[in-house]
């Protein structure tokens, strides 16, 4: 790692740790009470504190928003494909996404519930319908602006479609498809937690509407940072998949093999 | 397959081909009812003003573009057949920037048959072994784990002639694959591939608009009209070989030039009167 990359992530740590500072200082100074922002020491104690009982809601979120997300990259590569390799795809079934994906989940909560009650099915499903989209369209997209001279290259040899998909297609899209994953776990966790605070006897929404029910405001903070390390977390983990996977797309000299 | 005796097809043939872009309507003609023979072995070359259809040809005989009208027989048989086994060079690298020099110059033996079946076997060994030789013969041999923004223009197409190579085709495909190149690195390949010419004997198409290059690789060079182009002039190139730099300069070369040149000229001057 250069020295520079070292100095960039020590700003970054600093910024966290006086966000925090800042927060707690003003708490103190303008004497606001935990019942409307708890300081970020009080949130971090409860946290710990109350960790034995958060555990098991943690690992509800995490395990429905993964396999709502897992489903989502399916389905998504699946439509993405198909919309990206097809000019007629694209046109015909554009529209219809759209309209799908400007449809707020939140709406769409209440009808899984009806079908499916509550508990971990409508959580997955809102988790899958908020993040399918941005995968559809930055696969689509990919594979829509590939270069036809590099599908001419595979085309002289006599490869056939799936060769050129494969070869050609899937590879030249893998940026935009590592540049959608991020993007769409961040918004799986929000689709699981919306259902969760909407009807679910379990997870961290479930915990954060109870706890704001009982005017436990420090637990609904400590649901909050949970959260974010969550999201920051699978961010990191993609961010690494990516730099792994498509590192050629990314030309800066500490890049090079 | 059966027992008559085989036809000496031509490697590549085009019968009245005709190519038009656009609706019907408003097409706009590319090619003109061309007709050409390419036999078995013979390097070809195709020269003419720029847009007159002359990489149209190599797309039709590669089996990118379809003729509009009129027919295109690649080893005898209908283009989609791959009776022959293809190379081509375009003219930009169109390496694929997500995998190295080494895999790039691997990929037809990925795809091609029959090298594909053992692809995963030898992509280890002999493969890579073949792959290493032949960036070697082009000075390459250091750049093989470089990925392709890492290189030089005049080394990516070197590069690019190692993917057309690679897997020995019988029908090599050349859209001016030296234009980019300086004098120097141009005249190297030139010999390189006349090396390799001579040696396989490979059907060549090479379209170029250097008549100097035309003179010292081919067999016979055909000059194409204005667009939508048709052929209008072919003459055999009968230079002994191995051809050299040096004999570019003797009066035989300089004079093919001239006459090639001219005729050329004429044609260009063709296009500025139908403009007119």
């Amino acid at each position: 790692m250069s020295s520079y990359q070292l100095r960039r992530r020590a700003w970054a740590a600093a910024l966290i740790v006086a966000f925090f500072l800042m927060w707690e200082v003003l708490c103190l100074s303008l004497n606001i009470s935990d019942l409307i922002v708890p300081r970020p020491s009080q949130v971090f104690t409860v946290m710990v504190q109350r960790m034995p009982v958060l555990w098991p809601h943690i690992l509800q979120t995490l395990w429905t928003t993964m396999i709502g997300f897992g489903l989502g990259v399916i389905v998504g590569v699946v439509i993405g494909v198909l919309i990206g390799t097809s000019r007629i795809a694209y046109d015909t079934a554009y529209p219809l996404l759209i309209g799908f994906s400007s449809i707020p989940k939140v709406a769409v909560v209440p009808i899984f519930v009806l079908w499916f009650g509550a508990g971990p099915v409508p959580a997955i499903l809102t988790a899958l319908a908020m993040c399918f989209f941005p995968i559809v369209v930055n696969i689509a997209t990919g594979l829509a602006s590939t270069e036809p001279e590099l599908e001419d290259v595979l085309k002289s040899l006599g490869a056939s479609k799936l060769d050129v998909l494969v070869n050609v297609g899937l590879p030249r899209t893998a940026p935009f498809f590592f540049a959608s994953l991020k993007i769409a776990a961040t918004f799986a966790f929000v689709g699981t937690v919306l259902a969760e605070t909407v009807a679910s006897n379990k997870g961290i929404g479930n915990v954060m509407m109870s706890a704001s029910s009982n005017f436990d405001v420090p637990l609904v903070f400590a649901g909050l940072f949970i959260l974010a390390f969550l999201g920051v977390a699978l961010y990191v983990l993609f961010s690494l998949i990516e730099q792994r996977f498509v590192g050629w797309a990314n030309r800066r000299s500490d890049a090079a093999a | 397959m059966d027992a008559t005796p085989r036809h000496q097809f031509d490697a590549v043939k085009l019968w009245e081909a005709s190519v038009s872009f656009g609706p019907p309507g408003r097409a706009v003609p590319a090619l003109q009812e061309t007709s050409l023979s390419i036999k078995q072995g013979e390097f070809l070359a195709l020269v003419g003003p720029s847009g007159c259809g002359k990489s149209t040809i190599l797309r039709l005989a590669a089996g990118l573009l379809e003729p509009t009208t009129g027919d295109v027989l690649v080893g005898g048989r209908e283009v989609k057949a791959k009776a022959l086994r293809l190379g081509m060079a375009f003219q930009n690298p169109t390496l694929l920037p997500w995998l190295t020099i080494e895999k790039n110059v691997m990929l037809p033996l990925r795809i091609v048959r029959p090298f594909r079946h053992d692809f995963r076997r030898k992509k280890r060994g002999e493969y890579r072994d073949r792959v290493h030789a032949m960036l070697d013969d082009v000075g390459l041999s250091k750049f093989a784990n470089h990925y392709p923004w890492q290189l030089s223009g005049g080394m990516l197409q070197r590069a690019n002639l190692c993917r057309a190579l690679i897997h020995e085709p019988q029908l090599l495909l050349l859209d001016e694959p030296f234009g980019a190149l300086d004098q120097f690195t141009r005249e190297e390949l030139w010999n390189a591939m006349q090396t390799l010419w001579m040696k396989r004997k490979p059907t060549v198409i090479l379209v170029t608009h250097d008549l100097k290059e035309a003179g010292f690789l081919a067999t016979r060079i055909c000059v194409m009209s204005a667009r939508p182009g048709r052929i209008i002039d072919n003459s055999p190139v009968d230079f002994a070989r191995p051809r050299t730099i040096a004999m570019t300069f003797e009066p035989d070369f300089v004079a093919l030039n001239q006459a090639l040149r001219e005729k050329i000229i004429a044609a260009r001057s063709q296009t500025a009167e139908h403009a007119a």
